[in-house]
């Protein structure tokens, strides 16, 4: 990997401290290596209870069913069962688990935590058993006999639309769970009268998380404080928190959710909240014992959210130059059994335009039930699919046309002008879709000219001449990120002199520990050495939302950053009484303030906690220290910041299998401002591999009867080290003017325009045979069919 | 993902393990690499009552010399044949299906004999054998056969091994004069089992022709199939690209595979005879050049 600025370097968002190098903006290593690469990472599994019962569910076999009767007799003798529940048991928990986004046209059902009456996908959990450990857990599942008379399933937006559909929900009368359309311009009348017109329709799955730590959960309840416990793992723990206390009826302070320090991933379904996660602890405070739950992979392939399939129908109308006048797009997005959120399908809705400018819009979401697992964000959320669906007809109009698809794409972009550009389509929040900033022109040139675009395009015509098929393909995408509504940090000054920084978004290997510290070392001019960085546990901050949308560096970083300017002046404050200096003359040296950069006339921090936080007791303190070095801020960005970047990429096609081998790839990422670029490469480099996932590799397969027909690795394709090719880098650094750091998130786009990319490349290698490629991942079987059917023809 | 309860034997000698065997015959299941059985039992797909762990047993762990060929006892691991300097000159066969079996990580554990009891049809090991002739010595308390690949894989995850008897090692013979191999796999993912392999051994006459010649498909049936339409287009002619065509055309016209969520069986039909055609291209290419 090689990576390369195009811009001098990110504007510096902080004013450096005189003599004191500044962390932000630097290469710096993770305080978190050492200890998952030595294997010294503490997982949630690693979490000691001791005689912590295990537990295990029973879930429905059958896609659709209603339960007639459950008999845990056999298994309640079982040696080592501690108790066996099913929904029926227990009726406190029959409360419908509410949609994490919604929106007023949903028709919204009921998802219960353990369904007492009526299942809707296979591996919804209807009882579960605890018991002294997995095992006996597991052989007790076994031991439970449920009566289930089964219905008819769905499992497809096509089967779910079709006339004569099955239901879902039996108080529907359709499987339509929400019909959205936005509208900007007179997009009816520009197809009418559009000089060239094109449609497609492009059917684009997407995986599931598949974070190498599966879900779990691990609750305690001390009987004599009341206070319930409770470890999950999840990217969410304030959400957590709030479900339970929720469900439970109980106080929020009286729910201590504590995230373990290290986690095996997230990448969205760990945002959710799953039904389990309301069980276990329940039936923990009932045991009043510890109860574990670590989600194995069997159960994470039928029973963790995951994204899977939307079908595009998409048309577009143009002028004789390329030139958008025109866009129409009606998706259908497969919300499964319920609806965990509506946030992928409306991050579609919004995602079409891109990068371009296009007076006339239509883009319109029918959301689907199905008997299959409910879907969640994945890396990319929703956004993926929307490129697919825009990049690809940009692809097709310059084939028209017989235009370079790249001169199309410069044509139609928005220009560095424009900004703040409004789009003319309302964002998920209500708010105008309104991109803040960005350079699209500028960082594609870059990298065409790093893809050495037109060589390329020469080699491809001399390999094509020779009778290989090679294709070249772009992508360009904007992600709205650093998401509201809002995320805080708390800095303190603890008793051993150290700045203390705690977050409420918690890491799934971001590394936290080291960018909070970047950022607080240059808000406050103090060396990261001395300041630390403690995330995921509601109580040491009250409120927080969470890991997702590539939103906490935006917002968690602008807290930060607001908390340690403050922070240091309260320090400064003492300093100046006990040294009896104006604040302004001092400076931080070490751990010691300084006046006048006189190291003789300097506390420590020591010296000052003395004072300020502990204090003698009974004794007043100095006139003008303030007492408890402390200062909580929130950060709520007006709305969200827009990252962008182009994908280029060079694909050769095996007349003979259909292998698709990726020869060069280069990627375009503008996330603003940088924290520490040696993450952001971290983070666009893992994003792409969960993008050649969802370009090549990985399919939720499930048959008519909504049975899971990929349920392990032996049928889900992940791409490994070996599947994920070379990528070279190109950095722009347009900062964001919604946040005083002005960053903008990096998580997701590595992943976003892959499928789009690696899409028309393959087409474009096809181009002599005329073959379509309108359905992801584009697997070798996919390609043969695809030149079989246009040989036939 | 836990395995359902069973007893764990771990015997030390080859009479000790067959006598195991015998006394709980089909309540028990014979662990050796693990890299097959132990998702079984995790999935609760195998249940065994007994687990005989052979991995103590002695004298079973080296590759050794025998008249005419090479015998690869029960507990020699993949890793091994692969890295073999003997077994890499005499079969290079071997090694060319070995790098494409999982990964290395697995190969270390996982035991050339474990493939071939397990059976699975796509797999390499299995269908390489079939190609080389090889024969599975097996044994009991009633006492030792000798059985050829062929007869040994009957269907999927079946062979001819009956419950008490024990696959003790599998002897492959030398290579006549003028032989050369190819092995020929598509997967979507290295690693991964594949959609269809095929396996080759020529042996050519003193005028170039094909004199003999085994042809073997794998992930096309239910167990590993000999090509015999295209053996037949080969016999007796020199392989020429036209030659190679028309053994292409018949090895996608003789198996009849099924199609599955990740290939059609018309996909997997045409890469038969992709794969046919490519490992039969080399084998002519070195064959010419002898």
């Amino acid at each position: 990997m090689t990576a390369e600025a195009i811009a001098e370097a990110p504007v510096r968002p902080v004013e450096a401290t005189p003599g004191k190098q500044p962390m932000i903006g630097a290469p710096v290593r993770r305080r978190e290596d050492r200890r998952l690469i030595t294997g010294q990472g503490r997982y949630l599994d690693d979490l000691e209870l001791p005689g912590a019962y295990e537990a295990a569910f029973v879930r429905t076999p059958h896609a659709s069913a209603r339960i007639r009767s459950i008999d845990t007799t056999a298994a309640a003798r079982l040696p080592g069962v501690i108790g066996i529940w099913t929904g029926a048991d227990l009726p406190e928990l029959v409360k419908p688990i509410p949609p994490k986004v919604s929106n007023p046209l949903l028709r919204d059902m009921p998802r219960y935590p353990l369904p007492p009456e009526r299942v809707h996908f296979v591996g919804e959990p209807v009882a579960v058993v605890v018991a002294e450990s997995r095992y006996v857990a597991e052989d007790a599942v076994e031991l439970i006999e449920v009566d289930y008379e089964v219905l008819p399933a769905v499992s497809s937006t096509t089967a779910a639309l079709a006339p004569d559909a099955p239901r879902v929900h039996d108080e529907l009368d359709d499987n339509v769970a929400i019909h959205v359309t936005q509208v900007a311009g007179e997009p009816e009348e520009a197809l009418r009268t559009a000089p060239h017109r094109l449609s497609e329709r492009f059917v684009i799955a997407r995986g599931g998380g598949h974070s190498m730590e599966c879900r779990g959960v691990a609750a305690r309840y001390d009987v004599g404080t009341g206070q319930l416990t409770v470890w999950p793992s999840t990217q969410s723990p304030h959400y957590t928190r709030n479900m339970l206390a929720y469900f439970y009826g109980m106080d929020e302070d009286d729910v201590r959710v504590v995230v373990p320090r290290d986690s095996g991933g997230g990448f969205g379904p760990k945002a959710q909240f799953h039904g389990e996660d309301a069980v276990i602890p329940y039936v923990a405070m009932l045991l009043r014992h510890p109860v574990k739950w670590i989600e194995d992979r069997s159960e994470n392939f039928v029973a963790t959210m995951m994204e899977r399939n939307q079908v595009h129908h998409v048309e577009v109308g143009f002028d004789d130059d390329g030139k958008l006048i025109v866009v129409k797009n009606v998706f259908e997005h497969d919300q499964g059994a319920y609806c965990a959120g509506l946030q992928v399908p409306m991050i579609t809705l919004s995602t079409l335009p891109g990068q371009y400018r296009i007076p006339n819009i239509h883009t319109e979401l029918i959301g689907c039930y199905t008997n299959m697992v409910p879907t969640s964000s994945v890396r990319g959320a929703g956004r993926p699919q929307a490129v697919v669906a825009m990049e690809r007809m940009m692809d097709r109009i310059a084939e028209h046309l017989g235009l370079d698809p790249a001169e199309v794409r410069l044509r139609n972009m928005i220009r560095a002008d424009e900004f703040p550009y409004k789009v003319g389509l309302t964002f998920r929040d209500g708010s105008p879709l309104t991109y803040d900033s960005g350079d699209f022109p500028s960082l594609t040139k870059a990298v065409l000219a790093r893809f050495d675009y037109d060589g390329e395009r020469e080699r491809q015509a001399l390999a094509r001449s020779a009778g290989r098929l090679v294709g070249i393909g772009l992508g360009a995408y904007v992600e709205g990120c650093g998401l509201g509504p809002y995320e805080g940090a708390r800095l303190r000054l603890t008793n051993d002199g150290t700045v203390l920084v705690t977050l409420a978004a918690t890491p799934l290997g971001q590394g936290y520990e080291t960018i909070y510290a970047q950022i607080a070392s240059d808000a406050m001019g103090l060396d990261m050495e001395h300041i630390a960085v403690a995330t995921g546990d509601t109580s040491r901050i009250p409120f927080g939302q969470g890991s997702f949308a590539s939103r906490t560096t935006v917002t968690a970083g602008s807290a930060t950053l607001q908390a340690g300017r403050e922070l240091r002046e309260k320090i400064f404050e003492v300093a100046a009484v006990l040294l009896g200096a104006p604040a302004e003359e001092l400076c931080f040296q070490g751990d010691r303030v300084c006046a006048g950069g006189d190291p003789g006339r300097s506390v420590s921090l020591r010296d000052i906690v003395q004072v300020s936080n502990i204090g003698k007791h009974g004794i007043t303190m100095p006139r003008g220290v303030p007492a408890g070095i402390e200062v909580t801020s929130y950060f709520s960005p007006e709305r969200a910041s827009y990252a962008s970047g182009i994908h280029a990429a060079t694909v050769e096609v095996d007349p003979d299998t259909g292998q698709i081998k990726i020869l060069r790839y280069v990627i375009g990422h503008d996330c603003g401002n940088v924290i520490n670029p040696l993450l952001v490469d971290g983070q666009v480099l893992g994003g792409f591999a969960h993008g050649i996932g969802n370009a090549l590799y990985e399919e939720s397969f499930y048959d008519d009867a909504g049975q899971p027909q990929s349920a392990s690795y032996l049928d889900y394709s992940l791409p490994s080290a070996i599947e994920v090719p070379k990528v070279e880098l190109v950095h722009q650094f347009t900062p964001s003017p919604l946040n005083p750091l002005g960053v903008k998130g990096a998580g997701e786009g590595g992943t976003i325009p892959v499928p789009a990319t690696i899409a028309n490349a393959v087409e474009d290698a096809l181009r002599p045979f005329g073959a379509r490629i309108t359905s992801l991942p584009i697997t070798p079987a996919k390609v043969f069919a695809a030149m079989t059917a246009t040989n036939h023809r | 993902m836990k395995p359902r309860p069973f007893t764990y034997l771990a015997p030390t000698s080859v009479d000790e393990a067959l006598a195991a065997l015998a006394e709980h015959s089909f309540d028990a299941k014979v662990l050796a690499g693990g890299q097959s059985l132990a998702p079984l039992l995790n999935f609760r797909m195998a249940s065994p009552e007994y687990l005989i762990d052979i991995n103590d047993v002695a004298g079973l762990d080296r590759v050794r010399r025998v008249d005419g060929g090479w015998h690869i006892p029960a507990l020699v691991r993949q890793r091994t044949v692969e890295r073999s300097p003997e077994l890499r000159a005499a079969f290079p066969l071997l090694p060319a299906a070995l790098e494409q079996v999982a990964h290395p990580q697995i190969r270390n554990r996982g035991t050339v004999c474990g493939s071939l009891a397990h059976a699975d049809p796509a797999a390499e090991l299995p269908t390489v054998m079939t190609a080389l002739d090889a024969t599975m010595r097996v044994a009991s308390v009633r006492g030792e056969r000798e059985v050829p690949a062929e007869e040994f894989f009957q269907f999927h995850f079946t062979t001819s091994l009956e419950d008490d008897e024990l696959l003790v090692g599998v002897t492959v013979d030398d290579l006549p004069p003028a032989t050369s191999t190819g092995f020929a796999e598509f997967a979507p993912r290295h690693g991964d089992f594949a959609l269809a392999a095929v396996a080759g051994v020529v042996t050519r006459a003193s005028d170039g022709a094909v004199g003999a010649v085994r042809l073997v498909a794998s992930g096309v049936a239910a167990r590993p199939q000999r090509l015999t339409a295209a053996e037949k287009v080969l016999l007796g002619q020199r392989p020429t690209p036209d030659v190679v065509g028309a053994a292409e055309r018949a090895a996608r016209g003789e198996v009849d595979p099924t199609g599955d969520i990740h290939a059609s069986a018309d996909y997997r039909r045409h890469l038969v005879g992709v794969l046919a055609r490519r490992v039969l291209t080399t084998i002519a290419e070195e064959g010419d050049h002898a």
